[in-house]
């Protein structure tokens, strides 16, 4: 206690904060140890049904590191608060201290099951702010697409696993990451990573898609679109799927304007804002698919709203793939090589590198080379002084990235809108009044992903 | 240079399907701070000469009128929502800046709840959500060394999206909370009181919320360190981000 009041001291009124402990009236009971009996002898005494409940943090069906406060009266929800951060990794910090390009290595770990959403969103900021918009080849732009697709399907599919495994339908999950693996098995192909990819780059990818793995596209999408109707067949009329999900976490289309609610969740109460067609980037304005809405505004018509998004994604899929299978050979990153990345990264004997031919050049013919390879690595491009704000349609919903540049080589300021913080605002909107199981479906049906939200 | 420039406005994310955006029309640059050395040689054994470059880090300053595209109709609108408001126009927008194809409004802090209600409820304007609440801190800004940058979205008017700056000194770290008109910035509000220190006046519970309740200081403001240990990597080690050698 003493170390604690001495900290306060030290940092005055602006950096002080009410203590756990403090002005805390009513009677506190922690179940710590000691006798359940003398617990219960206890709270019957004081004849209240009010309770208090922590969920979380480490509760199974939190969806990561979520706490939710529930006030409970018998099996009524009467508050609902939901208490965050414990998954704070102050990514946002430290790519202040990383180059521009780096900083997707960092991004692409906020919400681990959308990492090509964040890159995308980041490196369209820097080349905003760089502005090279434009130069940016037709088909790293389709490649974005075909891998921002396909991180969608994957994640709405952990999304209803998960969403059903917490229900308690284990094979609702089975199928659901079963499918998840094929993806994983394309995006394996293509960046060699399953996820954390660090694979969209500013200015363009990492590296180029090859036939093998446009080979292995065209096999996987009907395996996949085959998984999502079986999984489709599993929940669609399932009665206790509808039992526990239809009339639950209710949000209209006036609580999800005011709360800034974005993605499923908004286009459940029936508005089809959806920013690849509002304000398209990447060119989704030149493919073919549809804006999914619902109007039942529950966790019922989010399921289904993303079970038909995952066949949307799929059309988008094949019309990129295409595109991509066409375009073979052309530049995969800007022409600017004061931006792109230096080298072309292969896969050899002993894991991903630079390609022999990169090695050979920088090494045997041309110093000038080398130079500009290490002065562009180490120390990276510098981008003008200003901000952006650019925002792509990830799979929670609208993904804001806010970048200050100071004209260095490092972000001066990286600031990501994660759909999932905010989205989760709306839990007590949806939980206050009803059943305590009925919280799990609510929030399963947000979909928060904690590394977004605490980033 | 403006060539680019007004190509990435055309093309802009933000202003798609719209009016052909007039170039760049800007003011006397703001400068923010300064650049000093190169290379890293700021400290230690500075043998180059480097060490003594200065250079101004110059923003993008007040734009003239016309804005371009639908930006001089937004100003009017706000301009005219703001006066039937009984607030001045001037008095609560001291600058705007059009840059990169988008539109910064910059808002006197005592009139922003006012300016906020006005974006919100006029017709012409109905931006009806907000995209929440960034801080930026700039240390070398004497008496507007805090930023709150708000993002707002008008889905009524196709997408249109604005954004509103409003600064605070250090000294002075108050800022009006818009959580009554935009419910949306509850949790945005208190990550940016946590991770700045911007007090968000009016705020209906402003705890924090990434940083545990009981942690002193602000972890993102410039002043604050990153933080890191050495690591040994066979034999050498390596220092942490912010000791590394950095290319200023």
């Amino acid at each position: 206690m003493a170390a604690d009041t001495t900290r306060s001291a030290d940092h005055g009124a602006a950096y002080a904060t009410s203590g756990a402990d403090e002005d805390v009236d009513a009677t506190t009971m922690h179940v710590s140890g000691g006798d359940w009996d003398d617990l219960v002898d206890e709270a019957t005494a004081l004849h209240e049904e009010r309770i208090v409940v922590n969920m979380g943090p480490q509760h199974p069906s939190t969806h990561g590191v979520l706490r939710l406060i529930l006030e409970l009266d018998g099996e009524t929800v009467t508050e609902t608060r939901a208490g965050i951060g414990y998954l704070h990794t102050g990514i946002e910090k430290n790519m202040e201290f990383r180059t521009w390009v780096q900083g997707v290595t960092f991004c692409t770990r906020m919400d681990y099951l959308t990492p090509m959403f964040q890159e995308t969103a980041y490196c369209l900021a820097i080349e905003k702010l760089l502005g090279v918009t434009d130069d940016i080849p037709q088909r790293a732009s389709d490649i974005r697409v075909l891998m921002m697709e396909l991180t969608r399907v994957s994640s709405h599919l952990v999304c209803i696993g998960t969403g059903g495994m917490e229900m308690g339908a284990t094979t609702v999950m089975t199928v659901g990451f079963r499918e998840r693996e094929r993806i994983f098995r394309i995006i394996e192909e293509i960046t060699g990573l399953r996820m954390n990819n660090a694979y969209i780059r500013p200015g363009g990818v990492a590296q180029d898609v090859e036939q093998k793995a446009i080979d292995l596209i065209r096999e996987m999408v009907p395996e996949i679109r085959r998984g999502i109707r079986e999984l489709e067949l599993l929940v669609n009329e399932a009665p206790i799927v509808k039992g526990r999900m239809v009339d639950v976490g209710i949000l209209d289309l006036t609580g999800c304007m005011a709360l800034g609610i974005t993605g499923p969740v908004l286009r459940s109460a029936g508005l089809p804002h959806d920013l690849r067609k509002a304000t398209p980037y990447c060119g989704y304005e030149t493919y073919d698919f549809e804006v999914i809405t619902r109007d039942t505004c529950d966790a019922y018509g989010r399921l289904r709203i993303r079970l038909d998004e995952m066949y949307q994604s799929l059309r988008i899929i094949e019309q990129a793939t295409d595109r991509i299978e066409a375009s073979m050979g052309q530049p995969v990153m800007v022409a600017d090589k004061k931006i792109a990345w230096p080298a072309q990264l292969k896969v050899g004997s002993d894991g991903m590198g630079n390609s022999k031919e990169h090695i050979k050049e920088i090494m045997g013919d041309s110093m000038e080379a080398l130079i500009h390879h290490f002065k562009l690595v180490t120390e990276g491009f510098r981008v003008p002084p200003g901000q952006v704000y650019v925002a792509v349609e990830s799979a929670k919903g609208e993904l804001g990235c806010h970048l200050v540049s100071d004209g260095g080589t490092r972000p001066y300021r990286a600031h990501f809108r994660d759909p999932s913080f905010n989205n989760l605002q709306a839990t007590s909107l949806m939980c206050e009044g009803g059943q305590v199981a009925d919280v799990i479906v609510a929030v399963a049906s947000i979909d928060p992903v904690m590394g977004g939200v605490d980033r | 240079m403006s060539t680019d420039l007004t190509k990435a406005q055309q093309t802009g994310g933000n202003s798609v399907g719209e009016a052909e955006i007039a170039p760049d029309s800007p003011g006397q640059p703001v400068v923010i701070g300064e650049r000093r050395g190169m290379f890293g040689a700021t400290k230690g054994q500075d043998t180059t000469g480097y060490g003594g470059l200065r250079v101004p880090i110059e923003f993008p300053g007040a734009s003239a009128r016309p804005y371009g595209g639908w930006f001089d109709a937004c100003i009017d609108a706000l301009e005219a929502g703001l006066e039937a408001r009984g607030t001045a126009y001037a008095e609560a927008v001291p600058m705007v800046v059009v840059d990169r194809g988008e539109l910064t409004i910059h808002v006197a802090r005592e009139h922003l709840l006012v300016v906020a209600r006005t974006l919100r409820d006029d017709a012409p304007l109905r931006f009806e959500m907000c995209m929440g609440v960034s801080g930026v801190h700039y240390p070398e800004l004497a008496g507007a060394e805090l930023h709150a940058v708000y993002h707002f979205l008008s889905v009524t008017n196709g997408s249109k999206r604005i954004r509103v700056e409003v600064s605070c000194p250090d000294a002075d770290p108050h800022i009006p909370s818009i959580v009554e008109t935009y419910p949306a910035n509850t949790w945005h509000e208190r990550e940016t009181w946590d991770m700045f220190g911007i007090i968000f006046d009016g705020h209906p519970a402003l705890t924090r919320i990434l940083m545990p309740d009981d942690w002193p200081g602000h972890p993102q403001r410039k002043d604050y360190p990153l933080g890191g240990v050495p690591v040994e990597y066979k034999g050498a080690t390596v220092p942490p981000a912010d000791e590394r050698r950095a290319f200023n």
